[in-house]
C-alpha cells in the first residue's frame, strides 16, 4: 500500500525528527521545555481548528477538555501507576495508556457537551462552550479525589522529545486525512452552508458532533503530555486564559488551514518564549496582536489555504488526490 | 401510479397561512412547473417537500411512502434533490468538491478509514466517486474548472454548478427553484436546452418554480398556479394562459 506519495512524507518525517532532535539536543534545559510546549500547542491548535476552522463551529471549550485530559492521565500515572507495574507494564505502556485514557476521557466529554450545545450557533455556542469549560475547571477544583485547588502533584516526568513529535506528527496526518476525504467533506460543507449540506445528504449534526469529538479527543492527548511535562496539574492551568491562547494561535495561522495553524502554534510558542521574562507586557503584546491581525488580515496568515511543500505536493499517479481539493497556494 | 402526491398540503406561520391545502400529484418523467406572484408560497412548499420545516398538516407522499417528518438528509436518499433561489454553493470549497460532497450520503467506507486506513475500500470509493464527479461536471460543461473555488464562477456558472451538485446526489425527482433568475435571454434558452437534456438523459421528474413565462411556458407539461397560498389553477401552459384567475392573480381585476 506504500505509494510514492506515502514514502516521500515518511522520509519528510524522518528530515523533520532529525532537525527536530538535533535542535533539541544542544538548547538549554528552560528551551528544551518549551519545545515540548511548542509540539503540545501544535496539537491543541490544530485540534481546535478542525471544530472552529474546519467545522465552523466556534467553541471555546479546548481547556476544559485539556483539563479533563490532564486530570485523566494524572490518576492514571499517579494513582495507578503501581497496580499497572505489577501486572507488568513499563512505564513506555504505562503512559500510552494515561494518554490514550485522557484522550478518550475527553471524547467522551466532548459528546455529552457537543450534544446539546451543538445546536447553537455563532456567540451562543462560543458562550455555552465556554461555560462547561468553567464548569469542568471548578468541579475539579471541588473534587478531594483529583487535589481538589492545590491539583496533583509530582507526576512522572513521562512526557519527553519522542512522545511529543511522534504525537504532534500523528495528530497533524490524522486530521490532514479526515479533512481530505468525504467525512472531511461533509465537515467543511458545514461550514460553507448548513442549509445546502443537509439538503445534499449530510446529517450535520452528526458530523458537528463527530468534530468536536475529534477535536476534544487530542486536546484531551495535549492535555496529558502537558501534564507529564510540568509534572502538575493544577486547576489554574486550564482557565479561560489557556483557550484564550489557542484560539490566538489558531486566528493568528489561519482559520481552516493546517499548516498556517502549526505556523501560528510556533510563532505564539517562541514569542511566548522569548518574553517570558515580561509576563504581563506579555499579555499586552498578544492581545494588540490579535487586534492588529484583526485589523489588517482577518483571515489570518494563511487563510484557508494551505502552506504547499514542493517535496510533498508533487504529483504522481494517484487517483484520489489528482486534483488537489483547495487551490495552491 | 404518481411519483410524488400531495396531499391538504398545509404550512401555517404564527397568523400567516403561508401554504394553504394545496395538492399536487406529480406522474414519472413529467416536467411541471409551480408559478404564481411573489410570497405565493412557492419556496415554502419546497422547503415542506425537502424536509426543511415541518408541515402543519397534510400529507406528502413519495413512491407511495410517506415522506413528513423525515430529515432533509434522509428525503436526500431517498431520491428528491433540489437547488435554491439564492444561489447556496459551498463557496470556498472547490467546484469538483461542491459535486463531490453530494456523493458523501452513498459512501461507503467510515471515518475510521478516513482517518487511519487509507487503503483498499478507500482508495477504490474515492477514485469512484471523484470520477463521477468529474463526469457529471463534463456533463453541465463545467469540467475544466473543477479547480477553481466555486465562488469565483461566473453568475450563470453557479447556477449550473448547483444543478449539477444536486444531481450527482442521485435523485429521481429534482425540485428547481427558480433557475433561471437573473439570467439574460441567451443563457436562459441554453439552461432550457440543459434541463431537457438532462431530463432525458437521467429519466427524471422535475418540478420548477419559475418566474421566466418564456421559460415555464416554453418547456413545462403542466403548470400548478399558487396565489397566497392556495392553488388557484392547474393545467397546460396554453389553458393556464387562457385562464381568468391565473390572469387577475398577476394583473390585478379589472376595473368595472
Amino acid at each position: 500500500m506504500l505509494n510514492q506519495k506515502w514514502v516521500r512524507i515518511i522520509i519528510f518525517v524522518i528530515v523533520l525528527y532529525g532537525i527536530w532532535n538535533l535542535v533539541y539536543g544542544v538548547v538549554n534545559d528552560f528551551w528544551k521545555f518549551n519545545f515540548l510546549i511548542l509540539g503540545i500547542n501544535i496539537i491543541l491548535a490544530v485540534s481546535l481548528n478542525l471544530i472552529n476552522g474546519y467545522n465552523g463551529q466556534f467553541s471555546l471549550g479546548h481547556a476544559g477538555f485539556m483539563a479533563v485530559g490532564g486530570y485523566t492521565s494524572a490518576v492514571v500515572t499517579l494513582y495507578y501507576s503501581k497496580a499497572l507495574m505489577a501486572i507488568g507494564l513499563t512505564p513506555f505502556f504505562i503512559f500510552l495508556l494515561a494518554i490514550l485514557a485522557g484522550g478518550i476521557f475527553a471524547a467522551v466529554f466532548g459528546f455529552v457537551i457537543g450534544l446539546p450545545t451543538l445546536r447553537l450557533k455563532g456567540d451562543y455556542l462560543a458562550i455555552a462552550t465556554l461555560g462547561f469549560g468553567e464548569i469542568i475547571r471548578l468541579s475539579v477544583l471541588n473534587v478531594d479525589y483529583l487535589g481538589a485547588a492545590t491539583g496533583m502533584k509530582g507526576l512522572p516526568a513521562y512526557t519527553n522529545a519522542n512522545w511529543v513529535f511522534f504525537l504532534t506528527i500523528i495528530t497533524v496526518l490524522i486530521i490532514y486525512n479526515l479533512i481530505n476525504s468525504s467525512h472531511g467533506r461533509a465537515i467543511l460543507s458545514i461550514r460553507e452552508d448548513e442549509i445546502a449540506a443537509e439538503t445534499m445528504g449530510i446529517n450535520t449534526t452528526r458530523y458537528k458532533v463527530v468534530a468536536f469529538v475529534i477535536g476534544a479527543f487530542f486536546a484531551g492527548v495535549a492535555g496529558a503530555l502537558f501534564a507529564h511535562n510540568i509534572r502538575l496539574v493544577t486547576p489554574t492551568s486550564f482557565t479561560f486564559l489557556q483557550t484564550t491562547y489557542i484560539l490566538v494561535m489558531v486566528v493568528l495561522g489561519g482559520l481552516g488551514s493546517t499548516s498556517g495553524v502549526i505556523l501560528g502554534a510556533a510563532a505564539f510558542t517562541l514569542m511566548n518564549t522569548f518574553l517570558a521574562n515580561y509576563p504581563y507586557e506579555r499579555t499586552i503584546i498578544f492581545a494588540l496582536l490579535l487586534i492588529i491581525m484583526m485589523l489588517l488580515r482577518p483571515e489570518g496568515l494563511m487563510g484557508t489555504k494551505e502552506i504547499q511543500i514542493p517535496f510533498l505536493s508533487k504529483k504522481e499517479g494517484d487517483s484520489y488526490g489528482a486534483i488537489a481539493s483547495r487551490k495552491a497556494n | 401510479m404518481a411519483l410524488l402526491q400531495v396531499e391538504k398540503l398545509t404550512k401555517v406561520f404564527g397568523g400567516l397561512r403561508a401554504v394553504s391545502n394545496v395538492e399536487m400529484k406529480i406522474e414519472p418523467g413529467e416536467l411541471v412547473g409551480l408559478i404564481g406572484p411573489n410570497g405565493a408560497g412557492k419556496t415554502t412548499i419546497f422547503n415542506l417537500l425537502t424536509g426543511v420545516i415541518p408541515p402543519s398538516e397534510g400529507q406528502i407522499v413519495f413512491n407511495q411512502k410517506s415522506i413528513v417528518g423525515l430529515k432533509p438528509y434522509n428525503v436526500t436518499d431517498i431520491g428528491i434533490a433540489r437547488t435554491f433561489q439564492n444561489i447556496r454553493l459551498f463557496k470556498t470549497l472547490s467546484v469538483l468538491d461542491n459535486v463531490r460532497i453530494a456523493y458523501h450520503h452513498r459512501v461507503k467506507y467510515n471515518l475510521f478509514e478516513s482517518m487511519l486506513f487509507r487503503f483498499g475500500r478507500f482508495r477504490t470509493e474515492e477514485a469512484k466517486l471523484t470520477e463521477e464527479a468529474l463526469n457529471f461536471l463534463d456533463i453541465f460543461g463545467l469540467k475544466n474548472l473543477s479547480g477553481e473555488s466555486a465562488q469565483n464562477l461566473p453568475y450563470g456558472m453557479q447556477r449550473r454548478l448547483e444543478i449539477a451538485r444536486a444531481m450527482a446526489t442521485g435523485p429521481s425527482l429534482l425540485l428547481l427553484d427558480e433557475p433561471a433568475a437573473g439570467m439574460n435571454p441567451q443563457e436562459t434558452k441554453e439552461l432550457m436546452e440543459l434541463i431537457d437534456f438532462i431530463r432525458k438523459k437521467f429519466k427524471l421528474t422535475i418540478l420548477l418554480i419559475e418566474h421566466d413565462m418564456s421559460l415555464v411556458m416554453g418547456i413545462c407539461e403542466r403548470i400548478y398556479v399558487l396565489d397566497y397560498g392556495q392553488l388557484i389553477a392547474e393545467g397546460t401552459p396554453a389553458e393556464i394562459k387562457a385562464n381568468p384567475r391565473v390572469i387577475e392573480a398577476y394583473l390585478g381585476e379589472e376595473a368595472s
